[in-house]
């Protein structure tokens, strides 16, 4: 009495009754993935309920198409070793020799107990890597400064004048534009202040202040690090990942000085020079605003504006830029050297590197404004 | 002229890369079964015809066909069913460098959704043995391997589904003479238990003479010789000669004794 499990005509499953009484199972068709297909689970479960009974005759001789998979499908159910009755094709016998060799999975090592603890340290231990990292990373491009001073012909201008034209000039549109929009806003929203009180003339002084000593600065700096930090880092992490570091090492050029060197003097010379661009767009756009809303005149604004505004706070945010600039890039330089070469640790490295540099713009940023909190304000 | 004894096709086949041409009316049929081995000179395009095979480039000009059908314009489905069918080793290996060893092997299997973790872990230690990989390795993360680790872990994910059809671009390129030997066993043995078609490029002669079927030789935009080894080797174009009867290929011709 055959009984056919099989739904699928390519996979034979039948049990027929012998002659003398006994059982066999007969297996044929195709035992490959691809014909499995869904019928994985339901056929091993199948296969673990024949395989409860010793005495079966297992008959795979009718297996035209036999890999890893079916074999291994059968070997789960028949609990890691050979049935006592079977018949199988000579070249299906090597298949399961094959099994009966193969190692079996290493345990996955469990969770210790402190692993509260473990994580902490590991914390505090990434921290401290960090700062040494940083230091180091400091330390060595001060001394190539330094060693650049004395041999000026080594100084990497192409890479300087190229990182000026991506993080600098390439900067401008979006700079421009998001600088123009907070100009617009914070006029219309300081002129409609400013009309209730009658004081409209103060609208100058709101503007001046605000935007060229904080603003600009802030918005610039946070721009860039988004922009130039991410791209820094990923393409030193990319280096990594294509092992061009190791290249330049054993080309013997240093890291510091064909890398990163170029990446902060550039940054140090854009910024401040951004900065300025952005503050003046913003100022425009303000400028625009106060003209629509309250009527003062563009010539008026600008003859007015350097009164209320000491040139002090022009210096201050010329110099916050630079400082910026600087941390930006050398911190996105440091993240993208400590990328490991696989593409998790590039985006998680990116990632970090960004958040960092801003996080450590608007640390510098309260910094600046406790330190010259005498300078520029009347 | 669709032939219907062709697992691939590819028909009237130009390519270029913007001036450069590599390719120029390139015509062949795969058949089901058969080891085809592409050879010829480095840059004369054996990467850049596998992968327009597998549909990763359009060609300029012409038609690819793999298991009959066109390789664009197919459903969802039936181009997953195909692509599950294929098997390819890069010639660079490409391994997820964000995955271990064992999850590389595993991600193809996962992916099927049918198969449970426990028959997964069985079936990643087997192929992890066939390609003689210890089982100390399979937690490893690829940056931490040797490169004819990285070739032979990019095999056995090539094999996890027991696809019917290999691509193996330079297989045995940085593995010592005894795994490139390992390796022709195993693609023998893997033979007798499937119907297997395999295509093929190398530069390894040894391994060109105990696995192929047919050989194809690519040089000067075209293919110029394709046949048995005993029919290429027979024909008269210098890279030809070049190739097979410079010193090396008399060595490994001598090896088989009869093919000349
Ligand atoms: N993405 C691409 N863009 C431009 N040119 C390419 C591209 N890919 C390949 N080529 C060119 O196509 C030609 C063939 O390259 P291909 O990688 O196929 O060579 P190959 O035969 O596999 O060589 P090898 O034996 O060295 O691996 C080369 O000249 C290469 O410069
Ligand atoms: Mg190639």
């Amino acid at each position: 009495m055959p009984e056919n499990l099989g739904g699928n005509s390519s996979i034979v499953l039948r049990r027929v009754t012998n002659d003398d009484g006994t059982f066999r199972l007969v297996l044929a068709g195709s035992y490959t993935l691809a014909a499995l297909g869904q019928r994985v689970q339901t056929l091993s479960t199948d296969l673990v309920a024949y395989a409860t009974d010793p005495e079966l005759r297992w008959d795979l001789t009718g297996i035209e198409q036999l890999d890893d998979a079916g074999a291994v499908l059968l070997w789960r159910a028949w609990g890691s070793r050979r049935p006592t009755h079977l018949v199988l094709r000579p070249e299906h016998e090597r298949l399961f020799d094959r099994m009966k060799e193969a190692p079996s999975a290493p345990a996955p090592t469990p969770r210790g107990l402190l692993w509260p603890i473990t994580i902490l340290g590991k914390a505090v231990f990434l921290l401290w890597e960090h700062s040494t990292g940083l230091l180091i990373l400091i330390g060595q491009v001060l001394l190539d400064a330094k060693y650049l001073i004395s041999h000026p012909a080594r100084i990497p201008w192409r890479e300087i004048s190229a990182n000026l034209y991506r993080t600098g000039a390439q900067a401008l549109g979006i700079t421009a534009l998001v600088g123009f929009l907070i100009g617009v806003v914070l006029s219309f929203l300081s002129s409609r202040q400013l009309q209730t009180f009658g004081a409209d003339i103060f609208i100058i002084n709101i503007l001046g202040i605000s935007i060229i000593r904080e603003l600009g600065p802030m918005l610039a700096a946070i721009l860039v690090a988004g922009r130039s930090g991410s791209s820094m880092t990923a393409q030193l992490g990319v280096m990594r990942v294509t092992e061009e570091l190791d290249a330049l090492t054993v080309m013997g050029i240093p890291h510091s000085l064909r890398l990163v060197l170029p990446k902060i003097m550039a940054l140090g010379i854009a910024m401040p020079l951004v900065v300025l661009w952005t503050s003046a767009v913003a100022l425009v756009g303000g400028m625009v605003v106060a003209e629509i809303q309250l009527g003062l005149s563009y010539q008026f604004f600008l003859n007015k504006l350097p009164d209320v505004v000491p040139v002090a706070n022009l210096w201050l945010a010329l110099g916050k830029g630079a400082v910026c600039g600087m941390v930006i890039a050398l911190i996105s330089c440091h993240f993208g050297l400590r990328i490991k070469s696989n593409t998790e640790s590039l985006g998680e490295g990116t990632t970090n590197s960004v958040v960092t540099a801003i996080t450590v713009v608007i640390i510098i940023d309260a910094i600046f404004a406790i330190v010259f909190s005498n300078v520029g304000l009347k | 002229m669709t032939n219907e004894e062709c697992i691939i096709e590819v028909e009237g086949l130009h390519t270029r890369f913007g001036s450069h041409v590599v390719h120029e009316d390139i015509n062949l049929c795969v058949r089901p079964g058969e080891v085809l081995v592409l050879v010829g000179g480095s840059g004369s395009g054996k990467t850049a015809l596998m992968r327009q095979m597998l549909g990763l480039e359009m060609p300029a000009q012409g038609e690819v066909r793999i298991f009959g059908e066109p390789l664009y314009g197919h459903d969802r489905k039936k181009l997953q069913y195909m692509r599950n069918r294929c098997g390819v080793l890069f010639q660079k290996g490409a391994l997820f460098s964000a995955l271990s060893v064992y999850d590389n092997i595993a991600l193809p299997m996962r992916e099927l959704r049918t198969l449970d973790e426990g028959l997964i872990r069985d079936l990643v230690m087997l192929k992890l043995k066939m390609v003689d990989i210890e089982p100390k390795h399979a937690s490893k993360m690829p940056a931490e391997l040797s490169g004819g680790m990285v070739k032979r872990i990019a095999l056995a994910r090539a094999m996890a589904l027991d696809p019917e059809l290999l691509f193996l671009d330079e297989p045995t390129a940085g593995l010592d003479p005894e795994l490139s030997e390992g390796f022709v066993k195993l693609i023998q043995t893997m033979r007798t238990e499937l119907t297997l078609t395999i295509v093929m490029a190398t530069h390894d002669l040894d391994t060109l003479v105990a696995l192929s079927d047919r050989v194809a030789v690519l040089a000067e935009q075209h293919i110029v010789a394709l046949g048995s080894l005993r029919e290429v080797v027979g024909t008269s174009h210098p890279f030809v000669a070049n190739f097979f009867r410079g010193e090396r290929g008399k060595k490994a011709l001598g090896n088989t004794g009869d093919v000349l």
